[in-house]
């Protein structure tokens, strides 16, 4: 049995069909495309794009907190399921690790691709140089320049350790130049009680630091705003408001991803409709979240009556922004709860809907937070407005498809769900493989 | 290297094996045990259990911490900014440096921990039988006496080996 897991999630790596060639032609093009929108954006100054005052900060920024938003569900739920040793997280958690690293390093792009020099991106180190620049260390910019990196090297770290012994795996069976690299991606693993005992703290010790790091990191994008004193940014409760909503859009997009990958790689066996109901539980549980905390932050701007504040907050619930603001609250609450609430209409497909609907609704909320709030600043003076143009929408449309690139690369590279945390105890998923097994042999599969 | 080694279908049998090897006289130091999974429940996979790992952890996190802490204070002291009032070592805003630098540290000081403790990177060993990774587990003795040699062939063979190999 164990056998036939090692065959059934190496495949991937060992076979390419052309489909995947053409899919990585596509993606590539795709991403291509936004790199030369970049450039474009870059050789003729922002005055191509939709920014212009005194809307500074738009779709870049949206996408930005978007990603960085979705990079929240891998590494905290993969840290959390793993700290209460939920068995059923094993086959979840790698698919939940990569999107952590993918939308960060994304993520973290939008902030250069803002910038009208990024080759001058380097400022944020603090380092000593001839110029005497030291970054400002009261800026959340430069906050998030420590909480984006330090986030990023632990959840590559924390994605990479376990996969050794996989790598290992694959060493033993590859030949040729792929055995070379597999054999110095894995160290020298031989599976040495040492090696498994080590391996196994180093991981629940990093579990354990990666979840207030987790935290801090869309708490720090929240300051960006709220440490701002801008109409409907400078609030407290931003911080835990970006928190769950990073987690909410982060468990959505993961139950697209693992949907993605159970078709394309034929996982049917191992992502199981269990592990798409646990997950549905988590996303209903975080809509009800997010709805608290918009309700909480809605009545109190408008029990506040400022009329700064007002005026923003009408522009989303009755005026300009009002279609995108109650098409948020569709997908993010009217849609997904219905659907993961009811028993009967639980279902995988259910789950994917509600997802879908989930990351559509988040990243309208966050270019909701950010464009609406410096269209409408506090004197009427200053009012203005914002549409996109197409450098934006192409290196929009550009991040997603660097993320399914990366995604379909790393599944030729290794095993997308982690074999030796499958085979560790028994699993429902080995339980279901055997079954399938069982029935093929019977002749009951066609 | 001169090493005798058999390899076991079940963490059973390779606990049989492992037995056998003690009764025959083998200090648990020097049997070699390599497995595709962490079998901790079992005697033969939970030696080496003890680790300083966590502490090496909290080390880290006070070198981060230390390190931030520093940067922030002396940086704002040597290049001296007003900002909106603030002081100019404002700790309130350096507590997210500091607390970023901890987290990285205490991170970075557990993966250099498992690098040094587990001895990665390190060429593989002669004993090592890709087998191991087809499920198999290997209970094996490196460097053994000349006198001992059937005696531990004989123990690994009575535990069901599946395979049993020499490296002379």
């Amino acid at each position: 049995m164990a056998d036939r897991v090692t065959s059934d999630l190496l495949r991937p790596v060992f076979q390419t069909t052309s489909k995947f060639y053409a899919l990585i032609i596509l993606l590539s093009g795709l991403v291509l495309c936004g790199i030369g929108a970049w450039g474009y954006q870059l050789y003729y100054g922002f005055g191509v794009t939709g920014y212009n005052w005194p809307v500074y900060w738009a779709l870049h920024e949206t996408n930005f907190v978007f990603w960085i938003g979705i990079s929240h569900a891998g590494t905290l739920i993969s840290a959390i399921l793993r700290l209460v040793n939920a068995t059923w997280r094993r086959p979840v958690t790698r698919c939940a690790e990569l999107i952590t690293a993918f939308a960060l390093m994304i993520g973290a792009m939008f902030p250069l691709i803002h910038l009208g020099r990024p080759w001058l991106a380097f400022y944020l180190i603090p380092y000593p140089s001839e110029r005497g620049i030291w970054p400002n260390y009261r800026s959340p910019l430069v906050w998030d320049f420590f909480a984006i990196n330090t986030y990023l090297l632990s959840s590559l770290l924390f994605l990479a350790l376990p996969m050794i012994p996989d790598f290992a795996m694959i060493r033993d069976r590859a030949t040729g130049w792929k055995q070379k690299a597999y054999s110095w991606l894995s160290l020298g693993w031989q599976g040495t009680p040492k090696q498994w005992h080590r391996l196994e703290s180093a991981m629940h010790i990093m579990a354990l630091a990666i979840l207030p790091i987790a935290v801090s990191v869309h708490t720090i994008v929240s300051f960006d705003f709220s440490m701002a004193v801008v109409p409907m940014w400078h609030s407290t409760i931003f911080g835990p408001y970006f928190v769950a909503g990073a987690i909410f859009s982060g468990i959505a997009a993961l139950i697209v991803v693992m949907a993605l990958l159970r078709k394309a790689l034929h996982l049917e066996n191992y992502l199981l409709p269990l592990h798409f109901q646990n997950l549905g539980k988590l996303l209903l549980l975080m809509s009800l979240l997010w709805g608290y905390f918009v309700f909480n932050e809605r009545l109190t701007a408008w029990y506040g009556n400022s009329p700064h504040e007002m005026n923003v907050f009408w522009s989303t619930q009755a005026g300009t922004y009002s279609p995108l603001f109650w098409t948020m609250v569709l997908c993010n609450f009217v849609i997904p709860f219905p659907l993961l609430a009811i028993r009967r209409l639980r279902s995988i497909t259910t789950a994917v809907v509600a997802s879908c609907c989930v990351v559509i609704g988040m990243w309208l909320e966050r270019f909701l937070i950010i464009v609406p709030s410096l269209a409408r600043k506090s004197t009427s003076y200053s009012w203005g407005s914002y549409s996109p143009e197409w450098p934006e929408i192409v290196i929009m449309i550009a991040s997603f498809a660097a993320m399914a690139l990366l995604y379909a690369l790393v599944s030729k590279l290794v095993p997308i769900i982690s074999i030796w945390e499958l085979k560790v105890g028994e699993h429902p998923s080995l339980k279901a493989a055997e079954t399938v097994r069982e029935a093929e042999t019977a002749g009951e599969f066609r | 290297m001169k090493a005798i080694y058999g390899l076991y279908e079940t963490p059973q049998a390779a606990q049989n094996a492992f037995k056998g090897l003690r009764a025959a006289g083998v200090a648990a130091s020097n049997i070699t045990v390599m497995s595709p999974e962490p079998l901790e429940e079992w005697e033969f996979a939970s030696q080496d259990s003890k680790t300083s790992m966590p502490w090496i952890a909290v080390m880290g996190a006070a070198v981060g911490l230390i390190t931030a802490y520093l940067l922030t204070a002396i940086t704002q002291k040597v290049w001296p900014i007003n900002t909106g009032g603030m002081p100019i070592v404002s700790n309130w805003t350096n507590i997210i440096i500091m607390f970023e630098l901890t987290m990285l540290g205490a991170v970075l000081a557990t993966v250099l921990a498992l690098l040094i403790t587990a001895r990665l990177p390190s060429k593989l060993s002669r004993l090592y039988d890709p087998a191991i990774s087809n499920g198999r587990i290997l209970i094996g003795v490196e460097q053994p006496q000349d006198a001992e040699l059937d005696r531990i062939e004989r123990a690994l063979k009575t535990a069901d080996a599946e395979k049993l190999g020499r490296i002379v």
